[in-house]
């Protein structure tokens, strides 16, 4: 399996990452090789074998459905490039 | 002797018999941070007003007879913890500007045990990588010197800490090991460092990776040192959901518990192909010290082993491709103006991510997308599940063994520059500490001799899921067998 620069750009699209046509070569080449190294998975009979999601030893817990925080607006605000009183600003994307 | 080549241990004693104050200890780190930091590069964001701050209250609570367990010894915290009020980079341009507003879980223990915070260390990118050459901020150098006086590479992703550690311009670092970060840097430094089971310690607050893999641990230049640290900064968080409802045991007693009777398993799959005669020959050593000290050595067979590295390089970055997705320029971090929302976001993450981050949230994002799921992602969950398989079969109760020892790292520090041709390549750097970490088991690096370069190489323990006792023990009878003295060029009480 190897990448084309089609692939490629679909894929940074996906990633939400703005490429130049420049950087594409480049990128193709890094990713082809590290699908590369990893084909040799292809080789190992999987049959019958669950996924293995995490490395906890446990099922995970629930807690309990309550609220445990909250009403800490300029906490919250207080990283935020841009805001408009109590809310995060963006582009705007309704016209 | 100088205060700043003392073990964690040996200060600690100091401080309750009043040979010196936390705050001339913590001086005695500035001002060699001071010498050392603008040439070492291990510390991003210095904090010589917050750490004097703390050890006069170190101070205070000694004098009223109330100091907790860790009063006044001054750390070096891996700039992926959130450190409230302090800038917290993750080693990125994009969380340049990022002042949290909350503790790690972590962070938050080893305030309350009166630690003092030095400083925020010098990472990889996100923790990604193994030389510490992805980090926005410049890479760390290795406080050790070979003959041919090039910049060594002090590893990573925790490089910053390992080399502050290492150093003595602090007594112990955080660090965080996702596929060997704490223990492929501590071996290129001369020091200790555990990555714990998975679940030990709380992953609240850490900038997350890869959520299945991370891992907080200590790294220090003793396996006391690191026992001392673990027992503060481990134990149950409800805010972490993979977080283990364990009591935290007494690891600095198991130290200097011993090996005799113990089963050693030497796995015969890491002696890989080319292996360097060196790294050869101090596993053989490591093989005899236990042998001498009683262990009971056995061949052992962990079939899936060569499968770690490629497994780990599509999990970690599929899940590091979800976990970045957060970096929108929106909430937090840095922003990048652009025509509309998604030309904002590309812009943004286009701009405050590094080449390394780009490659791997690339590959990540491939491997999860819709017709590339099953024939990568699904099928490296099933062989992780083989790998911690194998791991589990070797450790089975009565049969098995109790503790297994490899090499850390297939080489030592290499050069800045070195091994940096194609990523690939510097991959390679964790093919041994890579399992320990698919399968979530408590892994351990000790250093245990020098290279023809004199540089330093560390021996691996891997233990049962939450048995980290052993695997100090283990170290612990390392350690004493090694007799490991040597000292790195660059060091604080070397400094005039």
């Amino acid at each position: 399996m190897s990448l084309d620069p089609a692939t490629i750009r679909r894929i940074a699209k996906l990633a939400r990452l703005r490429l130049a046509d420049a950087e594409i070569p480049r990128l193709q080449g890094e990713l082809n090789a590290i699908l590369g190294y990893v084909e040799q998975l292809a080789a190992v009979d999987v049959t019958g074998v669950e996924p293995l999601s995490g490395g906890a030893q446990m099922a995970l817990r629930l807690r309990d459905d309550v609220v445990t925080d909250g009403a800490m607006p300029e906490r919250i605000l207080a990283n935020a490039p841009d805001r408009i009183d109590n809310f995060f600003a963006v582009p705007k994307v309704v016209e | 002797m100088n205060p700043l080549d003392w073990t964690i241990a040996e200060a600690l004693d100091a401080l309750a018999a009043r040979q010196i104050s936390a705050v001339e200890l913590t001086q005695a780190h500035l001002s060699a941070i001071r010498a050392l930091n603008p040439r070492l590069n291990a510390f991003i964001t210095e904090t010589p007003d917050l750490a004097l701050e703390q050890a006069r209250a170190a101070d205070a609570a000694r004098a009223a007879g109330s100091a907790p367990s860790l009063s006044g010894i001054p750390l070096a915290i891996k700039d992926l913890f959130c450190t409230e009020g302090v800038r917290t980079t993750a080693g990125s341009k994009i969380l340049e500007p990022f002042i949290p507003p909350y503790d790690s879980t972590v962070t938050a223990q080893l305030k309350a045990a009166g630690a003092i915070t030095l400083g925020k260390a010098n990472l990889d990118e996100f923790a990604m990588g193994s030389s510490n050459i992805t980090s926005a901020y410049g890479p760390v150098e290795n406080p050790w010197q070979r003959a041919d006086g090039k910049k060594l590479t002090p590893g990573g992703s925790s490089g910053g800490s390992a080399a502050a550690v290492a150093a003595r311009i602090a007594m112990g670092a955080t660090g965080t090991d996702t596929g060997g970060s704490i223990r492929q840097p501590a071996s290129f430094t001369g020091i200790a460092g555990i990555k714990p089971t998975y679940g030990r310690c709380s992953r609240f607050g850490i900038v997350a990776f890869a959520s299945s893999l991370d891992q907080a641990g200590p790294m220090a230049r003793t396996v006391q040192d690191c026992a001392i640290l673990l027992e503060t900064m481990s134990g149950f968080d409800p805010r972490d959901s993979t977080s283990a409802e364990r009591a935290v045991p007494d690891f600095r007693a198991a130290c200097a518990r011993g090996v005799k009777g113990l089963r050693i398993g030497i796995p015969a799959e890491y002696r890989v192909d080319g292996m360097d005669p060196t790294i050869e020959k101090l596993w053989q050593a490591g093989i005899d010290w236990l042998k001498s000290a009683g262990a009971i050595i056995v061949d052992i067979s962990l079939p899936h082993t060569k499968y770690g590295l490629p497994v780990y390089y599509i999990v970690a970055p599929a899940e590091a491709s979800s976990n970045l997705a957060r970096y929108d320029g929106v909430r937090f971090g840095a922003r990048v103006e652009g025509d509309d929302l998604i030309d904002l976001y590309e812009r943004t993450r286009a701009a405050g991510f590094g080449a390394e981050v780009k490659r791997r949230v690339m590959i990540g994002t491939y491997v999860l997308s819709a017709g590339y799921y099953d024939a990568y992602y699904l099928r490296a969950q099933k062989i992780r599940a083989l790998i911690l398989r194998d791991f589990q079969m070797a450790f089975a109760q009565t049969t098995g063994v109790d503790a297994i020892l490899t090499p850390t790292t297939p080489s030592a520090a290499f050069a800045l520059g070195e091994k940096m041709d194609d990523p690939v390549t510097m991959y390679l750097n964790d093919v041994f500490t890579v399992p320990a970490s698919l399968a979530g088991v408590p892994a351990m690096s000790i250093p245990a001799g020098l290279d023809p370069n004199g540089l330093p190489l560390g021996l691996q323990v891997i233990g049962r899921h939450f048995d980290e006792k052993t695997v100090f023990a283990v170290a612990g009878a390392l350690e004493a067998a090694s007799g490991f003295t040597a000292l790195p060029a660059l060091r604080g009480s070397a400094v005039r």
